[in-house]
């Protein structure tokens, strides 16, 4: 089972990823991650629901695709079908620093130990950290470095206009 | 030059004992090879068709005589006892250890030098022209904003894992030196109307599989804005670029399928929500960069006049003339120090040899050394009066080759010899043809002339842009090359015409010669090689060279 770090810490997961592509397919009960076209298809019977929403991206999905829908999201989670496809680290900036997201943003999929600083600091907090990785290493990772040159989510001011 | 804070210190530290972590788990076996390859690779350690290969950054080509010494101590102790000066500026060792990597970036790291962002699918070190800050011609030095695109784009966490490699040069001069025509994204000073400061921003272009000249996608960039709007087209760049195939990856094949219209609007629209920001560059800021690349303290007397000894020494004036440059700073030159004597891989220079320079550095010309994309090594600030006792250290450490500027001296990648991704052997051919014009005599005949050597299409030896360019390719398993003429930089930025057939590596040289010699058949008063092709075109060298032997 992929571990769920947030806050961290190895914490318990309370959410459900649903996969598949079908529009139509029934959504289960509770706090659920759907794809994104699912979440495009059912968006009413979603939102109505007492339950919490959350949606995943793939990465090829760009968060401009539910930029009018935001408010009414609880967490998004961006797919990295593989760690070397970056994509999901631009997305993460444009939902926290372009459209002001302020829910939870989850890293899901193929990423471990060594991109952990760079998902932090493009705004994830909470990591889906797959089965084969030490979790201890992971939130290690979180502070590999004391500070940086330049901003992110993190830290919005670069080290140039701090005294340091 | 650049001194580190203590930020910059602790950085690179916390950088060494990761990637001393890295290796660890890689050695370990918690890290597959895949997982290993980046962060190695972005560490500057490329595992090769002998050995691993470090790649060790200069930032702009900007080296002090204490790191040069650090370099010749790394090669004695850790390699065969020499390295390479990279097309890229950077210095390069062929035969580490990888268990001693880690141990060798913390010795860099004393000097404060580092292998990060070498290689690897990230923003590489920024290159710059290597006569920033001495150049007449410069409009402002380009070495402050060079260091502070490499200080944003250290570790961005955003821009670690791009679709491809990402290259970014710098030029104070129109008169280019960088080849910014030639980069993912290449800036040029420039001046607006009310004489403000700023940068011509060249985005798309690239040597490579498919060579592109750089499109230009703002005229004047306000200098404040540098970063905010590098940024802007690494995030488009970052999400729309191809990662289904390598090949098309990097953002010129963007720009060109989306169109340079509508890839500039995208930027400019990303641009307008990062305008600024807090990233935005502040006059203190600038100011306090620029302090450490101030002029030197220049003798205000010193002496104007020509050395005495070019009159007398014929080597002397031949070297003065082929590897001096004129100086902002009346008398003073630049003195190109050529890695390129007949028989010796390009680019290479010894333990030994760098010592001797770095001694020279702090002797003659204020502990500071440049490397060039030519690779070969500057002594930016020497002292006219000063030049022939210069030439004379040089000459007893086989460093005094005068042929800057000439045919011979060729850029040329390490190639078959040492890199496993080569089509062909790059080093002896560039022997084969120095070995031609053996006579200074017949250098000088010729004159100018920009040769350029790649082993393969990743044309790390820049042969699209040489004037006269051999690039190997595989025919049916054997080593062949193709030659193409008239590539340039800067005003001049043109992709070289391929002439036609490949050649032999036996066959390589003769076909210089015959270009050379068509040359100055047809060249008119004091016309230079590359104004003669210019004037007649490709076809007169084709005839020449494909002609069937009567
Ligand atoms: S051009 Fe090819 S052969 Fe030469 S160094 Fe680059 S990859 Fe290797």
């Amino acid at each position: 089972m992929p571990k769920l770090i947030k806050n961290d810490q190895i914490s318990a997961d309370n959410w459900l990823l649903v996969e598949g592509s079908e529009e139509n397919q029934t959504i289960p009960e509770g706090d659920v991650i759907v794809p994104l076209t699912l979440f495009l298809a059912q968006q009413e019977t979603l939102l109505a629901s007492s339950s919490n929403t959350g949606v995943w991206l793939d990465s090829s999905e760009s968060p401009e695709l539910i930029a009018d829908q935001l408010q009414n999201i609880d967490m998004i989670a961006i797919n990295f079908p593989a760690f070397t496809d970056g994509r999901g680290f631009s997305y993460a900036q444009i939902l926290r620093g372009r459209m002001n997201f302020t829910g939870e943003l989850r890293a899901f999929g193929d990423f471990g130990i060594d991109q952990m600083f760079f998902l932090k600091r493009c705004g994830f907090d909470s990591y889906l950290l797959p089965d084969d990785k030490d979790p201890a290493g992971a939130i290690a990772a979180l502070s590999s470095f004391t500070d940086t040159y330049q901003t992110a989510q993190d830290q919005p001011v670069p080290a140039f206009r701090r005294s340091i | 030059m650049y001194q580190y804070n203590d930020f910059d210190r602790k950085f690179v530290k916390e950088r060494v004992d990761q990637f001393k972590d890295q290796t660890h788990r890689f050695l370990d076996g918690q890290l597959s090879e895949g997982e290993f390859l980046p962060l190695r690779l972005q560490n500057g350690l490329y595992i090769q068709r002998m050995a691993p290969l470090l790649r060790i950054a200069i930032p702009y080509g900007t080296l002090s005589s204490k790191q040069a010494r650090k370099l010749a101590e790394i090669s004695r102790k850790y390699d065969k006892g020499y390295g390479h000066i990279s097309t890229r500026q950077n210095f390069q060792l062929n035969w580490p250890a990888l268990e001693d990597v880690p141990k060798i970036l913390g010795e860099l790291a004393e000097v404060e030098m580092h292998g990060i962002q070498t290689s690897g699918s990230c923003v590489r070190s920024i290159t710059a022209d290597p006569f920033s800050g001495v150049a007449q011609d410069e409009i402002e030095d380009a070495r402050p904003y060079a260091e502070l695109l490499r200080q944003w784009s250290t570790l961005h966490p955003e821009f670690a894992y791009l679709p491809r490699k990402f290259k970014i040069a710098v030029s104070g001069s129109t008169k280019d030196r960088a080849a910014v025509h030639f980069h993912d994204i290449g800036v040029i000073m420039a001046k607006d109307e009310n004489g403000e400061t700023g940068f011509e921003v060249l985005v798309g272009g690239g040597l490579g599989r498919t060579p592109v000249i750089g499109t230009s996608i703002r005229r004047f960039l306000p200098k404040q804005h540098l970063l905010t709007y590098v940024e802007a087209i690494l995030r488009i760049y970052n999400q729309l670029g191809r990662r289904d195939n390598k090949y098309k990856a990097r953002i010129k094949i963007l720009v060109r399928a989306l169109g340079a219209e509508k890839f500039t609007a995208m930027v400019e629209e990303e641009w307008q929500h990062l305008k600024d920001n807090p990233s935005t560059l502040t006059e203190a800021e600038i100011k306090r960069v620029s302090a450490f690349f101030e002029p030197p303290a220049y003798k205000q007397n010193a002496d104007i006049t020509k050395p005495s000894q070019l009159d007398e020494n014929k080597e002397f004036s031949r070297w003065y003339l082929n590897n001096t440059k004129a100086h902002k700073q009346a008398g003073y030159r630049s003195v190109v120090i050529s890695l390129k004597p007949t028989g010796m891989p390009p680019g290479d220079v010894s333990d030994y040899q760098m010592e001797q320079l770095a001694d020279l550095a702090d002797h003659f010309s204020f502990g500071e050394l440049r490397t060039t994309k030519e690779q070969n090594i500057v002594l930016p600030d020497v002292e006219k009066s000063q030049l022939f006792e210069v030439w004379q250290v040089l000459t007893d450490n086989g460093l005094a080759t005068a042929n800057i500027g000439t045919i011979n001296d060729i850029t040329c990648c390490p190639g078959g010899d040492y890199c496993s991704l080569a089509n062909a052997k790059s080093i002896p051919v560039a022997e084969d043809i120095q070995r031609i014009y053996d006579s200074p005599k017949t250098l000088e005949q010729i004159g100018a002339v920009d040769l350029k050597v790649s082993g393969c299409m990743n044309a790390c030896g820049h042969h699209h842009i040489g004037h006269i360019g051999i690039l190997g390719v595989d025919k049916k398993g054997k080593e062949f090359y193709q030659v193409s003429l008239g590539g340039g930089v800067g005003t001049d930025a043109a992709v070289a015409k391929i002439l036609g057939p490949s050649f032999s590596q036996a066959e390589v040289a003769g076909v210089v010669k015959k270009i050379t010699d068509l040359y100055l058949e047809q060249k008119i008063q004091d016309e230079n090689f590359i104004d003669t092709y210019n004037r007649i075109g490709i076809e007169p060298f084709k005839e020449k060279i494909y002609a069937k032997a009567h």
